[in-house]
């Protein structure tokens, strides 16, 4: 029992230590492809390739003047970036990274905890995700902050109607809401992206307007509301702020991988496997190895697609959510239903 | 240890139901309403109901108290603002909670306390729930999502009236 505790607390710090590198980067990878995209050159001063330019800018951060509006809601005004960072932290603990690891003469799981109602905790941790910038944008007191906080939580209730029914479809073909099991059952079989592609574009354009990601990045748009939430905010609780989406954009991407792409599955792996020779742990080193291509796949695409499309306007996202993904996402429940009746796997 | 959860959980609940009336501003009242219910999913997750736990959080802190905060952004109350009423209300106001408050003492005074028994402690696992609200309790299932469609409806069209024909 012992082991089994010293496993989960080392997760979780392997956990954290991996979401803030893999959050930083994330920002390096972002100018760098916007670079690429725009025909630049990006970041290369700090080390080779600009490597260090992540330590550079966080240093920055640190260093930078922290200024508190005199008029805003001191409690609250820190209380937002905390938030928005937890709640960005909180998801991570239920995708399993991978598949059985042997230590200590033991076998667990490459998973902090599997609750049997994981996927409706990560819809509640992603509908918690709007009070850091509600509370951040309120307590800033500032008309532009207030407009992007309360143009956030819109978007946010708008998308997690969506969202949720496109979740219910995959519980439906899956039979299960426990994110372990999600992964294990698309080890031999196709992946759910086979089953679910009307669900999955539906999840993935929820997934941006979640994250208020470009081209749904209304909350913050510079070119209207000058930052949005964060206008207020300097130093480290700004650059908390923008840590925590990336972190968010990790940990959908890995939500993603997971429930539509296989997690930690790749096709013929039992084969390969066992042409290589590979041991349990060797094993499970392969397969998050490929999770973790997959993650970053996704993370450059939502990357491809921010330096692509021009930003939605607020009316055409209304209208987006409620008349076109809402009645889609109840299309694709219904054709589930009728595919699933018709070849006898309702009971 | 089951105890000490649920006493911190009691206290938290009772303290952040009492901060939602005693703070001024609706901001902050809103904020400890979010606390209250995430202490009372805890209060659900302890008596091995773990769906309605999380629904409760989903629901109710994650789009019912938005929706809140988004309408007391949008009308930026505050403290200045606030209309004050009237003594006479107040009054009744203190005088109607506290005998609400008398009854309800009184009530669970005098009620035996009978030691909770689960014929089924996998009965808050989801597929066994939906297995109950869809076999034994349908009608009242049914029911309430027609009672729910209905209010949805009504809302819409409380909303729509103001446009021309």
């Amino acid at each position: 029992m012992e082991n089994y505790y010293l496993f989960k607390i080392i997760l979780v710090i392997a956990l954290f230590v991996v979401s803030l590198v893999v959050a930083m980067y994330s920002t390096f990878a972002e100018r760098k492809i916007s670079a690429l995209m725009q025909d630049r050159l990006g970041p290369n001063r700090a080390g080779p390739f600009g490597l260090l330019q992540p330590l550079a800018d966080g240093i920055k951060m640190f260093m930078k003047e922290e200024i508190i509006p005199n008029v805003s809601n001191k409690t609250l005004f820190i209380l937002g970036p905390c938030l928005a960072m937890t709640t960005a932290l909180m998801a991570g603990v239920l995708i399993p990274w991978g598949g059985k690891i042997e230590l200590w003469g033991e076998t667990f799981n490459l998973q902090v905890a599997d609750l049997n109602i994981g996927v409706l905790y990560i819809f509640g941790v992603t509908s918690l995700g709007v009070y850091g910038i509600m509370i951040g944008g309120w307590a800033s007191n500032n008309k532009y902050s207030l407009m992007g906080a309360i143009r956030a939580s819109a978007q946010m209730i708008s998308y997690e109607i969506a969202m949720g029914l496109a979740i219910i479809a995959l519980i439906m073909t899956t039979g299960t809401m426990s994110l372990g099991e999600i992964a294990a059952q698309q080890d031999a079989g196709w992946a759910n992206i086979v089953y679910q592609p009307l669900g999955f574009l539906i999840f993935l354009i929820c997934a941006f307007a979640e994250l208020n990601r470009a081209p749904f990045d209304m909350p913050e748009s510079e070119s209207e509301l000058i930052g949005g939430y964060h206008t207020e905010y300097s130093s480290m609780k700004l650059g908390l702020f923008l840590f925590a989406e990336y972190i968010n954009m990790f940990i959908s991407s890995a939500v993603i991988v997971t429930f539509y792409f296989g997690g930690y599955n790749f096709p013929f792996q039992n084969e390969i496997n066992e042409a290589l020779g590979l041991s349990t742990n060797m094993a499970t080193a392969l397969g998050t190895l490929v999770m973790f291509g997959k993650i970053f796949f996704f993370i450059f695409f939502f990357m491809w697609i921010r330096w692509t499309l021009p930003r939605f306007r607020y009316d055409q996202l209304m209208r987006l959510g409620w008349k076109s993904l809402i009645p889609l996402a109840i299309l694709n429940i219904l054709i589930t239903g009728v595919v699933m009746w018709m070849n006898g796997k309702l009971n | 240890m089951t105890q000490y959860v649920f006493y911190f959980l009691s206290f938290l609940a009772i303290l952040s139901a009492l901060m939602v009336v005693f703070s001024k501003n609706p901001i902050h009242s809103v904020l400890y309403l979010v606390l209250t219910f995430f202490a009372i999913a805890g209060h659900y997750v302890l008596l091995n109901a773990q769906f309605l736990a999380v629904v409760h959080i989903v629901v109710y802190a994650g789009a019912i108290m938005v929706l809140f905060l988004y309408v007391l952004m949008l009308l930026n109350l505050n403290v200045d603002a606030e209309p004050v009423k009237k003594n006479w209300v107040k009054f009744a106001g203190v005088l109607s909670g506290g005998l609400l408050m008398l009854t309800l003492v009184a009530t669970f005074h005098k009620a035996e306390t009978m030691p909770l028994i689960q014929d089924n402690p996998e009965i808050g696992v989801t597929a066994n729930l939906g297995k109950i609200l869809f076999n034994e309790f349908a009608l009242p299932f049914e029911i309430s999502s027609v009672l729910l469609l209905s209010a949805m409806i009504g809302a819409i069209m409380l909303s729509k009236k103001d446009t021309k024909k």
